[in-house]
């Protein structure tokens, strides 16, 4: 049904909302950086660093693209399930499977 | 006015109950789901599937609003095979209850072969009785080889897809379900879902057919009021009353009213 929207309009109703969204993210980047001690190589992390390169590469769906990002690849159930609650996100390098 | 399909109001106050009625919303279904710790025993799921089935509906008729349920033993739940085959062994004995619409929410959590198995029984229990679905998708990284392992058994199974509704899907599972044939639903839910905005994204990109949203507010950070911000946020970007109406109301009643028990009044 597309959007009613001028791109004028989206700015203007949308721009403030994520300008603040954008320096929280930066100010997250930040806390990592500044923190001591361990977690350095965290994978969620990297995993975030790696859709904000998906968010300028000016291709469409990136909503779309950046979960499928964050997403199991693999297809097969698991024996046992480890825990109740999910990360977010998969290492990278873990992305076809587990 | 609106219909809030997935709402687990046996975790919110009644003031949560008066708050939608003014708001507008004017039916409700309710899925059996992980009560935040794994129950014990299956009396302990009797006397869930008793407030669901009784005191819910009760509690929701002083604010006008109608209130339906369905039973299941949530995937979260499900890693004890032998716990699960007892409580689904009771679920027929609700069933003559003429607020229980279906089997839900049934589906995966951490996608493992037991949940895939109490999946599996579910479905099967879903299909001797002739009942609507309603499915739970992982969360997170877990949800889109979740969402393909629950479509799969449910095709294997032979269930009818315009039967089964789909919920928490986002932008990278709503494609898939669609072009199956099954129904979505979005579920606007602070932080690991969608928000109201990205869920009218949604709607502008795939349509509004067999495409429903839901609060599922619970005992969780999340927002019984979440539906009627969706209509607001449609509304805001200049989208048709009809269109809202569809998306808020009649995509719910249609779907819901395939159970032969699902009402829902009209409200000025």
């Amino acid at each position: 049904m597309g959007t009613p929207l001028t791109k004028q309009a989206v700015a203007d109703l949308y721009f403030l909302e994520h300008r603040a969204k954008v320096l929280d993210l930066a100010a997250f980047l930040d806390r990592f950086d500044r923190a001591m001690g361990p977690g350095n190589d965290d994978f969620r992390v990297h995993a975030l660093k790696a859709a904000v390169a998906l968010l300028l590469d000016g291709k469409p769906e990136r909503a779309r693209r950046v979960l499928e990002l964050w997403s199991d690849h693999s297809s097969e159930p698991i024996d046992r399930a480890p825990m109740k609650g999910a990360l977010g996100a998969m290492p990278l390098a873990a992305k076809d499977g587990r | 006015m609106y219909i809030d399909p997935h709402v687990h109001m046996v975790s919110r106050t009644t003031d949560d109950y008066q708050r939608m009625a003014l708001a507008g919303c004017v039916a409700i279904t309710e899925p059996a789901f992980w009560a935040g710790y794994d129950r014990s025993t299956a009396q302990g799921f009797h006397d869930y599937f008793r407030m669901l089935t009784d005191f819910e509906p009760r509690r929701a008729a002083q604010f006008g609003i109608r209130h339906h349920t369905w039973l299941c033993i949530n995937p979260k739940e499900s890693e004890d095979v032998g716990l699960a085959r007892e409580v689904l062994s009771i679920i027929p004995s609700f069933l003559e209850c003429k607020t229980v619409l279906g089997i839900g929410e049934i589906g995966l959590n951490k996608n493992s072969r037991n949940e895939m198995t109490v999946l599996e029984e579910h479905i099967a229990l879903a299909m001797k009785h002739g009942l609507l679905i309603l499915v739970h998708t992982p969360h997170l990284e877990d949800k889109l080889k979740g969402t393909m392992l629950i479509m799969d058994a449910l095709r294997n199974q032979g269930a009818d897809p315009g039967r089964v509704l789909i919920d928490h899907v986002e932008e990278h599972t709503v494609r898939p379900v669609l072009d199956r044939g099954f129904w979505a639903g979005m579920t606007l839910y602070p932080d690991t879902k969608c928000t109201p905005q990205r869920a009218a994204d949604i709607f502008e990109m795939h349509g509004t057919d067999r495409l429903w949203i839901n609060s599922a507010g619970d005992w969780g950070v999340s927002d019984p009021l979440a539906v009627p911000k969706c209509q607001d946020e449609l509304r805001r970007r200049g989208h048709l009353l009809e269109t809202i109406r569809k998306v808020s109301y009649d995509n719910p009643r249609t779907f819901l009213s395939q159970s032969g028990r699902f009402t829902a009044p009209e409200r000025a």
